[in-house]
């Protein structure tokens, strides 16, 4: 499938007399293909945005190659602008002007139908209260502004800065819906969010980025496979049994975890196998399910950002490809 | 093209710019009807009036000296202590010549075209030139704090078409407010010296100085408004250009004013920039200094002059936005955009 959105190498680097150098981008790669609705995912501070701005020419960046539509950006964004929408960050318009008036003077600046204005105000639901004044809007309110302006190009790439920011859950559903539409119509979307499981539903792949470079992409479901620890867990029909249970499968090669009324085994590539090990040692399973892993925890561990009890982490505290876990100090925040 | 339509729509869309430019308008009407009252038209008996206003005044001075001039001969028989109040020649005390005694003086406050209109066109550039400041600022430094120029940007991603896009519907606009108004307050001070004083004299050579002035003024106010949306630009705020001016109001100029006078520089003023503000309205500003002397052949002491010309203000002016505009423009194709 061509690449509708492809980057290499991509560098930004933050330069302070005060506080040193800064790797925002750090060799960041991506890639996504046509007709997908791709996930972008980071932990705060991980590069998102940041590549976003610098992809839609807001930012310049000190490194590396980024191609839109097969167009070399951002020399030939004159020339791919037209087809790509774009939302970055949190919604911002002029509080004095209606809704309207709004997307009115973005479609006469970028020659759209002026038809086009009511369509997307449809689209997003604000047909009703699009007279009002931007000032008047709730942030879900102006959230669904955005990203009716996005689509008021009619964009083959559009590029969504947590969209779900702000929206009542009615309203996430149906930017879940609308996503997908958008996806089924040909259109290719790239999706930053923060609610995984809203990915995880939406995605047909995802890029994961922490600290500036890339730390996993692909189908959802191989980069959850991938990160699977093919975890299972074993309840017996006598909890009595369970030392001698968790005894045997340690001898045979397994990693076990003893808990009040099962266990937990990490390492199995066939379930089966555990039960007629344990079958043959007489004990007997009642319960032998495989443990699925989520987009959330596969996210957690490869950021390294789950938290823990008793100590507060701080932005820039994630994991980076190629090292070690990074601590703020020194891990691209500002001084690394 | 359509992005310079759409930008004068934004303009004119915008109710800041409205109010501002409303207000700026009102207040030079403003100036208009209040010079339309506080002026009469000279007639005969006006005149007249004058004229005897200035015999008694004449006739006044006259009792008033002779009176003067018994008391000191009065005091000088009786050998009262001279204090000073008296000469020691009493004859000296005598009424002045009667022609030294205008009727002018006694004239109600009477608009005479000729003379007068050509200042007048000061206020109204000082008015419109603020207005443009303001709006210019606003304008575009509103788009920047709203994020509505990321957001156009992202539509448009040539940052200087865009940025020069937006001057020149902004000065478009501010044209289409001064020419009107310059023609409206040619017309009103026509119609204030027609009721309200004189028109005479008023010959083609008059006509084409005034015009020139007004074209100067229409000038100063498309340079401001340019400032104004360039510093705002600069500095991503309206509030920048703001601030910048009375930062430059207070410090550049009070400050500096008061700091050349200290030092004793001998023409402070040519350091001040409503110096050469007033050099491009007036065509020429001549600057005194008073502690110096040149001996004239008889024998006064004229003190030294310079002379601030339309030419220097006009140099002044073209580098100011210049610099100031290509700083703008600089900061724009360079800068992130956040």
């Amino acid at each position: 499938m061509p690449a509708v959105l492809e980057i290499e190498g991509l560098r930004k680097t933050y330069k302070s007399r005060r506080r040193g150098t800064r790797n925002a981008l750090d060799g960041f790669n991506m890639r996504v293909e046509a007709g997908q609705v791709h996930g972008f995912l980071g932990p705060n501070g991980s590069g998102k945005t940041t590549t976003l701005r610098t992809l839609l020419g807001l930012i310049r960046p000190d490194g590396g190659r980024m191609t839109i539509l097969g167009h070399e950006v951002p020399d030939a964004l004159p020339v791919v602008a037209g087809q790509v929408g774009a939302i970055v960050e949190s919604p911002q318009f002029f509080p004095h002007f209606t809704a309207r008036d709004t997307l009115s003077l973005l479609a006469s600046a970028g020659e759209v139908p002026s038809n086009r204005v009511d369509e997307v105000l449809e689209l997003v639901g604000l047909r009703e209260r699009a007279g009002e004044r931007v000032k008047t809007y709730s942030l879900g309110m102006k959230q669904r502004l955005a990203v009716a302006s996005a689509l008021l190009k009619s964009p083959k790439l559009l590029i969504l800065d947590e969209p779900a920011n702000g929206l009542d859950p009615g309203g996430i559903r149906e930017m879940r819906t609308l996503t997908r539409n958008l996806a089924e119509s040909g259109m290719t979307v790239v999706l930053s969010s923060h609610i995984l499981g809203e990915i995880q539903l939406i995605c047909d792949s995802v890029t994961i980025i922490s600290l500036g470079r890339r730390v996993a992409f692909g189908p959802v479901d191989e980069v959850l496979a991938q990160h699977s620890s093919g975890a299972v867990r074993v309840r017996l029909e006598a909890v009595t049994d369970l030392p001698a249970a968790a005894d045997a499968l340690t001898r045979s090669g397994i990693r076990v975890t003893g808990h009040a009324d099962h266990l937990m085994l990490a390492g199995v590539d066939k379930p089966a196998a555990v039960t007629r090990l344990l079958a043959e040692q007489g004990l007997y399973v009642s319960e032998l399910s495989p443990v699925t892993v989520d987009l959330e925890s596969v996210f957690l561990e490869l950021t390294a950002t789950a938290p823990v009890p008793g100590q507060h982490r701080q932005v820039d505290q994630s994991l980076k490809v190629g090292g070690a876990e990074q601590s703020g100090a020194t891990g691209g925040g500002w001084g690394a | 093209m359509s992005l310079y339509r759409t930008e004068l729509r934004r303009l004119t869309k915008r109710r800041f710019t409205r109010y501002i430019t409303l207000l700026g308008l009102l207040v030079l009407l403003a100036v208009v009807v209040g010079t339309f009252f506080t002026n009469q038209k000279l007639d005969a008996d006006t005149l007249a009036r004058a004229e005897r206003q200035a015999d008694q005044q004449y006739e006044q001075q006259v009792r008033w000296s002779e009176q003067e001039r018994v008391a000191c001969e009065a005091a000088k028989a009786a050998g009262t202590p001279n204090d000073g109040r008296y000469p020691d020649d009493c004859s000296m005390i005598s009424a002045p010549p009667r022609e030294a005694i205008e009727a002018s003086w006694f004239l109600p406050s009477t608009f005479d075209f000729r003379e007068t209109f050509s200042e007048t066109l000061i206020p109204f550039a000082a008015i419109l030139a603020l207005v443009g400041f303001v709006i210019g600022a606003s304008f575009i430094g509103a788009e920047w704090s709203s994020g509505g120029m990321m957001n156009l940007l992202l539509w448009r991603p040539k940052r200087l078409t865009v940025l020069l896009t937006k001057l020149a519907a902004l000065l478009t606009g501010m044209l289409a407010v001064t020419l009107p108004a310059a023609v409206a307050w040619f017309a009103g001070f026509w119609l204030v010296a027609t009721y309200r004083g004189t028109t005479e004299k008023v010959t083609s050579g008059v006509w084409q100085s005034v015009t020139l002035t007004g074209l100067r003024a229409v000038v100063l106010v498309l340079v401001v408004t340019t400032l104004g949306f360039a510093l705002a630009s600069l500095g991503r705020h309206t509030a920048m250009a703001l601030g910048g001016v009375v930062a430059v109001a207070v410090v550049g100029q009070f400050g500096l004013g008061i700091l050349l006078d200290m030092a004793g520089v001998r023409f402070p003023e040519a350091w001040l920039m409503p110096t050469y503000a007033l050099a491009w309205m007036q065509k020429k500003v001549t600057l005194q200094n008073w502690d110096s002397c040149n001996a004239t052949v008889f024998g006064e002491c004229k003190p030294e002059t310079l002379d601030v010309t339309w030419q220097h203000s006009s140099v002044l002016l073209a580098v100011g936005a210049a610099v100031i505009l290509g700083a703008a423009l600089w900061a724009m194709r360079r800068r992130d955009i956040s």
